[in-house]
């Protein structure tokens, strides 16, 4: 850009935009101009997300759309565990596949409908998880991960081996939703809740003591906090959204099987979170709007979507490892400017 | 007796597998997630410079090491090179690689029935009774001679100690004159190397699968995690362990429970003791 720039020494100076700062306080509400500051970008986003079941013609696509936002959902959870808790899971698709099939097993044996299999699939899921991960919470960093990875390879095995739960066919004839907009309606508007839901909480007491749990547990230990306990919560609530996805994914294919299990769920969430920017919660959302339909694109090609996905994984982590929306976010509170040193 | 028999083959297949992750992640904490798909990929490049360039055995597999090598050292050199530190970027960097590579040779289909190495001597023996083929005899001793080399190379080699003082304190390491980066380069260098032998010596005893990379990578984190990080005896010994109990499974509850075996002793494992059995390396920074 600048050919002195070998004999000149200089640096980015990046500065809060006056607005940002202004709307910080009370005075967000002074004017229009910074109302909509804060209110335009989060307004664009669930506006364009209502839009979408409308504006996507196609049957295919607006089932697209219903498993973009269960693949959302596990993002939220991974983001809100790894960014703000401090654990990274690996495991999205344990918690898919124990809410996929409980809501199957609810709906098959017990008879209920989806309105009430859901949220029993999403509360008991949760519970289930958390229990199952509960021995493995003391552990940190890689080891949790890859703890979280063997989990649903191991179950998926076992099912397989046991032949229990309908075995390799799984459960088929799950009731489905009556229509498709009430399929999508439904998951776009927990999506929104949740995402919004998950901000809040980040930004509340308890949300600190995450992060506590995060930067410092010794110092949430000497503050007479239960690490375990917090740690437990969080994996409740990621869990949860986990569960709830799954749970939504056997009644929109009326079918849970073992590819439930499958790698897909752990490594999507993921890879979106990359993309998408750890961190902001949101960031994870747009990654998934961005992958999963490239991913459905390429699903002529078999397998080589996996492959794609995969190199788009490895370039970012490697080379643009903030994430889209971390960046956007700098552009949007701050400018740049070059500075002499 | 072929319990035993098949018992200590299967544990030094396992072995033989696991001892270049082992050597890259236990040793030089360095992940190397794509583990699996180098596994596989020596097994097709052996087969192609067979086939397709009409080479004889020993020079495809001479070849087929060299390039494993310049892979592995390729990996550290542009891949890991960048997320060196976090540990879970590295995780992930390593994993999405070897998953692009084993779904891409799934993608040119490479799989059925058609792929498979020759033997190095045909032929079997009996051994108290129990037939068993050249090739499985040559597992074994290979197996011996390689674990044995390494263990030498680790312990009496300024490379080899280099590779272990990285792992237990890498500052330290670093101002007695140890170049990290380049260390790191050799271990991948050599754990890829290792993991083509492996190839070399089991493929012939099965098909070329795609599918193998899934279950090499799983054994291996479940034989280096199970004997411990940092620890040449645990990791034999686990691979002895887990041998036994996945012929033992097989023979007296059914074979699907093979790889059920290995994964519940990762977990098991991870959640009692993250250290292994025999691991006493940084135990603190494991656990709250």
């Amino acid at each position: 850009m600048n050919k002195e720039i070998g004999t000149i020494e200089r640096r980015k100076e990046r500065l809060d935009r006056g607005i940002k700062v202004r709307t910080e306080g009370i005075y967000a509400i002074s004017s229009l101009e910074e109302v909509s500051y804060l209110v335009l970008p989060r307004l664009i986003l669930i506006i364009g997300l209502l839009l979408l079941p409308a504006i996507i013609p196609s049957l295919y696509w607006k089932r697209v759309i219903s498993i973009t936002c269960i693949y959302a959902l596990l993002a939220l959870g991974f983001d809100f565990l790894a960014n703000f808790v401090g654990l990274v899971s690996l495991g999205g698709a344990f918690y898919i596949g124990v809410g996929g099939y409980m809501a199957a097993i609810l709906n098959k044996s017990m008879g209920l409908s989806p309105i009430l299999t859901i949220p029993i699939a999403t509360l008991f899921g949760a519970i289930i998880c958390t229990l199952l991960l509960l021995p493995a919470l003391p552990l940190r960093g890689v080891y949790f991960a890859i703890v979280t990875l063997m989990y649903p390879l191991a179950i998926a095995r076992i099912i397989e081996a046991l032949n229990i739960l309908g075995g390799t066919d799984g459960i088929l004839g799950v009731a489905g939703f009556p229509t498709r907009w009430i399929e999508q309606y439904i998951i776009i508007l927990i999506i929104i809740f949740a995402l919004f839901g998950l901000r809040r909480l980040v930004n509340e007491d308890i949300g600190l003591v995450f992060r506590g749990v995060k930067d410092n547990d010794q110092a949430v230990r000497a503050s007479g906090l239960s690490i375990t306990l917090y740690k437990s919560i969080a994996v409740f609530i990621a869990s949860g959204l986990g569960s709830l996805g799954g749970a939504y994914l056997s009644h929109i294919y009326m079918w849970s099987g073992i590819s439930q299990f499958a790698l897909d769920f752990s490594i999507i969430p993921i890879a979106a979170t990359v993309i998408g920017g750890g961190g902001t919660l949101v960031g994870p959302l747009l990654g998934c709007f961005f992958l999963v339909p490239i991913s459905e694109f390429l699903r002529a090609f078999g397998t080589l979507r996996i492959v794609f996905y995969s190199i788009i994984l490895l370039t970012f982590i490697m080379f643009r490892s903030e994430g889209i929306m971390v960046y956007a976010q700098r552009k949007y509170h701050q400018f740049e400017r070059w500075v002499k040193v | 007796m072929d319990i035993l028999i098949y018992g200590i083959v299967n544990s030094f297949s396992l072995a033989l597998m696991a001892i270049g992750f082992t050597l890259v992640y236990g040793i030089s904490r360095l992940p190397n997630f794509a583990h699996g798909a180098l596994y596989v990929i020596t097994g097709f490049g052996v087969w192609w410079f067979i086939h397709q360039l009409h080479l004889n055995y020993v020079l495809s597999i001479l070849f087929a090491l060299i390039l494993m090598g310049l892979i592995g050292a390729g990996i550290y050199r542009f891949v890991l090179i960048r997320v060196r530190g976090m540990a879970t970027s590295e995780i992930i960097a390593t994993y999405a690689l070897g998953l692009a590579i084993l779904e891409f040779l799934r993608w040119r289909g490479f799989k059925g029935m058609t792929y498979t190495l020759p033997v190095f001597i045909e032929g079997s023996i009996h051994i108290a009774g129990v037939p068993i083929d050249l090739q499985r005899i040559m597992v074994i001793a290979i197996g011996i001679v390689v674990v044995s080399f390494m263990w030498l190379f680790t312990h009496y080699n300024k490379t080899g100690l280099a590779l272990r003082g990285m792992a237990q304190d890498e500052h330290a390491a670093m101002m007695l004159g140890i170049d990290s980066d380049r260390m790191a380069i050799i271990a991948m260098a050599i754990g890829s190397i290792l993991a083509g032998l492996s190839a070399i010596v089991l493929l012939p005893l099965g098909n070329i699968v795609v599918e193998a990379g899934y279950n090499v990578l799983i054994l291996s984190i479940a034989v280096c995690i199970v004997g411990g990080l940092g620890s040449w005896v645990g990791a034999i010994l686990a691979a002895f362990m887990i041998g036994f109990v996945q012929i033992l499974t097989v023979r007296y509850i059914q074979s699907h429970f093979h790889m059920v075996v290995a994964l519940l002793a990762i977990i098991l494992t991870l959640i009692l003791r993250p250290s292994g059995l025999f691991g006493r390396q940084k135990e603190l920074e494991e656990r709250v």
